[in-house]
């Protein structure tokens, strides 16, 4: 009964998709796209079964069946038809920087130069007048059909003039608004757009805030510090299909890719519930590879899918660098998560207790929550008190 | 009749920036303002939170030199508490800095800089049997300069730059400008390089990533030394990095080299490029450990493009003001003595020349008042030039034998003397220089490793305590990719009470100080002869020269200085701070 019932959704959903395709197909190429994709993909030395293959890892990526495969790839093949238009706001630029990781020749990226970066202040060519106009053009030109990509907080405070860019002195918060308001779908990038970000931390003294928070459109978070490639081109496919947004979950992140916490897929994993920890940086337990929790790791409050996914082309993650998680991808989290070395009970900061550190925290409130013996269980109590969806 | 130029935002830096400069009728420079157009207010943020939390943050100042501040932030929290970290810790985070530069140096100089230098419409027309000829006067082995490469290039690229109109990150931008001296050939091998260099830069982020477990903003830096111990003990990991390292080695040999001795042959009779700079005082500081008390740069001072000497760096020294930045206090000299609330007073309303030569309302800077979130570090008194080229220029006065013997060749083989090197071409070529000496050397720091390793030692990390009844106060300062980097901390009751950044792009994109004084981004532009005011792209050459950081840049709060052990930290916050 439950296959059948499955068989009957994903037939559904596989016509959806096949409708939202065809209707992107009949969108017009953008001008100065003489070629498809995918040939652009196999001039760049890629077969079309290499194509396949990634079409086949972002499938599997987004969660959905692998007769999908055929499908994403005709997503992929009509990705060059949306213009995006991607801003820097109160930001350190590092959510660009980790696009460019992707650069030539990965796929990823060729996919990413192929749909037109209308605007990026970080590669563009043109500077000053030349660069507004760019950014004025094509907000004019793909009314309704650009895709707005967003990096960095929106300083509100002292009436947003914490940033301003352009001849006219224009201020971020305004810009930010101004192409919100014509974007088919608006991502924010990074943990700064989705939620603030490291501005925002306290006491936040130029009033950052997400981009939702200053524009009615809906916003589809991609939180991380920063967060990874794939997780970025993954929320563009799933724009594709769809033709909507994804699913969410209470903080406006995609399920397919914050649906789990780091905890859940951690390599570490099976040392967490052997018992097995890392008591100090550097002792035998951190050469042997143990469970981080000791020190500091949040993975068990934190929903991403690095453990799955990893960095720089699956070089690593700070897990497997033998860090613990620091709990980027989630909102406040420089204020929420404690000390970064120590489990999240021993916070030291803005406490009822003024800051004056773990032992008086521990001691008065009594939450010492990790015993040699109990550390599994409590730790997954911990969870269960520390993450809940928001109200 | 003078005429305004606004060039905002600056594009191909990290961060925000405008620069405004005043033209007479013969379109050379009189007036020349450089302004940062956001403030972020991340030391205030480090205040009151836990010391081992605080680098971390500081990371996210930047994403481009992400690390640089990471790093000198942990230094500061274990100079602060008198931590002596393991010597295998020493060395990975060689080994990361040596990335940090490499990815650095090579984004910088083709992705943000390049497209000043070579005109990718050029390009296009290129003959590429010549083209792929040519690039042997350059190096003998070179690299992606084949007919079939240069095939795919044009082919690529020319969809594009064939299209003037809105299309893509290479439109409206400055092709066929005057000032542009390649040929075609020339341009074709250098796009060519900057396709290759996605792919290194790439690379190169891995090999951080071996050890950081990702970039940007690696995460494996504790106070105490590093967490990467796994890797560092995986022989399989070290090959990689090794193998990664032998690869960029061979890309700045062969195309970061022979592309900047190209553009040297050709743009070393240009004057927008060859003009002598505003400021010629240079300050670094040693970095890059090789070994034991063995440092690939040197620290000093040259004074007025002085090369016969050199003077120690004496930190006192340095000083900053705030006449013409948004902060609310005035004092030229003492500014740590008032307090530093932002204060914002914006542009001020006016005309400048708008992009198809007339006259435009805009938003002007008032050079009368405040305009820019940085604010003017001074040396003595003076300003100062920080960066590769500061650091390169250092260590050969100094003798520094790596160094010296890398500038020479290099001299020799463009034709021109050291004087040159204080030009817009100088300091291109001087972060060159940088990556080169660290592509020949970095290795050294990999092999010592190694044999400590072998030796027995796998220590990378000591415990250390943090007494809440004690006062700490720290420095954590060298060489970063842009330059000269410190990083000041106090801590009290176990959390920081103070913090403040020192930032490279401080020194050299700061307004001008009470006495009128420009900064380098400033005192280069002044003079500039610029052929077409609506494309000025000989003000973007300069200013990109300095790999401009600006997120950096405005993040210092204040600093003071009499002795090393007297400091004020961050004033917003009144905090007592000397002692």
């Amino acid at each position: 009964m439950l296959a059948e019932s499955k068989d009957a959704t994903y037939d559904s959903l596989q016509k959806a998709f096949e409708q939202r395709v065809e209707q992107l197909k009949r969108l017009p190429a953008m001008e100065n796209k003489d070629k498809s994709i995918e040939e652009a993909i196999e001039e760049a030395g890629f077969s079309r079964r290499d194509f396949m293959k990634w079409s086949a890892s972002i499938t599997a990526m987004l969660s959905l069946p692998a007769t999908f495969t055929p499908l994403v790839a005709e997503a992929v093949k009509v990705a060059d038809r949306l213009p995006i238009i991607w801003l820097h706001m109160a930001e350190c630029t590092g959510c660009s920087e980790a696009l460019l990781r992707s650069a030539n020749p990965s796929i990823d990226s060729l996919i990413f130069d192929y749909i037109s970066l209308e605007y990026h202040e970080t590669l563009m060519a043109a500077s000053g007048w030349q660069a507004e106009q760019n950014l004025e053009n094509a907000m004019h030109k793909y009314k309704g059909r650009y895709i707005l990509m967003v990096e960095g907080g929106i300083p509100t405070g002292n009436e947003g003039s914490y940033l301003t860019i352009g001849g006219h002195g224009k201020k971020g918060k305004d810009i930010a608004l101004d192409t919100s308001k014509d974007a088919a779908a608006i991502f924010a990038i990074g943990t700064c757009s989705s939620f603030g970000g490291v501005q925002a931390a306290a006491p936040n003294p130029t009033g950052a805030v997400a981009l939702s928070e200053i524009t009615n459109r809906p916003v589809i978070n991609v939180p991380g510090c920063p967060p990874s490639e794939k997780n970025i081109v993954g929320t563009l496919l799933h724009y594709l299909l769809y033709g909507t947004l994804p699913a969410l979950d209470a903080y406006n992140r995609p399920k397919w890719a914050y649906r789990l916490r780091i905890h859940d897929l951690c390599e570490r994993r099976g040392h967490f519930d052997a018992g097995e920890f890392v008591e100090q940086f550097g002792d035998q337990g951190a050469k042997d590879g143990f469970c981080l929790y000791k020190v500091g790791c949040k993975g068990p409050y934190t929903f991403n899918n690095c453990s799955k996914q990893k960095f720089n082309q699956g070089t690593s993650w700070p897990i497997q660098a033998g860090f613990g998680c620091m709990g980027c991808s989630e909102p406040n989290f420089w204020d929420t998560m404690g000390t970064v070395n120590e489990p999240l009970k021993d916070r030291l900061y803005h406490t009822v207790f003024g800051g004056l550190g773990a032992d008086a925290t521990a001691d008065k409130i009594g939450i010492g929550i990790l015993t040699a013996t109990a550390v599994g269980i409590a730790a997954h109590a911990a969870i269960s008190a520390v993450k809940p969806p928001k109200e | 009749m003078s005429k305004r130029v606004i060039v905002d935002p600056i594009t191909r830096i990290e961060g925000h920036l405008r620069i405004e400069v005043v033209v007479n009728d013969d379109n050379i420079v009189e007036e020349a303002y450089a302004s940062s157009t956001l403030w972020r207010g991340l030391e205030v943020i480090a205040k009151g939170r836990d010391p081992r939390n605080v680098p971390l943050l500081m990371q996210r100042i930047c994403g481009v030199c992400t690390y640089s501040h990471y790093l000198k932030s942990t230094m500061a929290m274990e100079d602060a508490l008198g931590i002596k970290i393991p010597y295998n810790a020493e060395l990975v985070r060689s080994l990361m800095d040596q990335a940090l530069f490499l990815h650095d140096h090579i984004v910088h100089f083709y992705h943000l800089h390049a497209l000043d230098w070579v005109d990718i419409v050029s390009a296009l027309s290129a003959d590429p049997v010549k083209a792929s000829e040519l690039a042997f006067k350059y190096t003998d082995f070179p690299i992606a300069t084949g007919t079939d490469d240069f095939a795919r290039v044009i082919d690529t690229v020319g969809k594009f730059a064939k299209h003037p109109q809105g299309l893509g990150p290479f439109a409206n931008a400055y092709w066929g400008h005057s000032t542009y001296r390649l040929t075609p050939e020339q341009n074709l091998i250098a796009l060519s390089h900057y396709l290759k260099a996605l792919e290194m830069q790439r690379i190169v982020a891995q090999m951080q990533a071996i050890f950081g477990g990702k970039n940007p903003h690696p995460q494996s830096l504790v106070v105490g030394g590093v967490t990467c111990v796994m890797d560092m003990l995986d022989p399989a990991r070290m090959g990689e990095f090794m193998v990664k390292f032998k690869k960029l080695a061979d890309f700045v040999n062969n195309a970061y080299y022979a592309d900047v001795l190209m553009a040297a042959e050709m743009y070393k009779t240009e004057p927008s490029v060859m003009k002598p700079m505003g400021v010629k005082n240079f300050m670094a500081f040693e970095s890059m450990m090789l070994g034991r008390k063995d440092y690939l740069f040197d620290s000093g001072i040259i004074m007025n493009g002085d090369l016969t000497k050199t003077f120690d760096v004496d930190i006192s020294k340095i000083t900053e003001e705030a006449t013409h930045s948004w902060y609310a206090d005035d004092e030229a000299l003492h500014p740590y003595d008032g307090k530093t609330n932002p204060n914002h007073t914006g542009f001020v309303d006016g005309e400048s020349i708008g992009p198809d030569g007339n006259v435009v309302h805009t938003k002007n800077i008032d050079p009368e008042g405040k305009y820019s979130w940085i604010k003017s570090p001074r040396y003595d008194g003076h300003p100062m030039e920080v960066g590769p080229l500061a650091s390169t220029l250092v260590s050969y006065v100094k003798g520094n034998k790596r160094v010296v013997k890398i500038v020479n060749d290099f001299l020799e083989k463009a034709g021109v003397p050291a004087a040159a090197l204080f030009s817009t071409l100088g300091r291109t070529a001087g972060r060159m220089l940088q990556a080169k000496l660290i592509a020949d050397h970095g290795l050294t720091a990999f092999n010592n490793l190694i044999e400590n390793i072998k030796s027995g030692d796998t220590d990378t990390c000591v415990p250390y305590v943090i007494d809440k009844d004690k006062e700490y106060k720290g420095v954590g300062i060298g060489d970063v990719p842009r330059g000269m980097l410190s990083h000041w901390v106090r801590i009290k009751n176990g959390v920081v009470e103070n913090y403040q950044a020192v930032v490279p792009s401080t020194w050299n994109a700061g307004p001008m100080d009470a006495k009128g004084q420009r900064g380098p981004y400033e005192g280069d532009l002044m003079g500039l002869k610029i052929a077409d005011i609506t494309q000025p792209l000989e003000i973007i050459r300069i200013i990109h020269s300095y790999d401009p950081c600006i997120a950096c840049a405005v993040h210092v709060m204040d600093t003071k200085g009499n002795k090393i052990s007297e400091y004020k930290v961050d004033p917003l916050y009144d905090g007592a701070c000397s002692t």
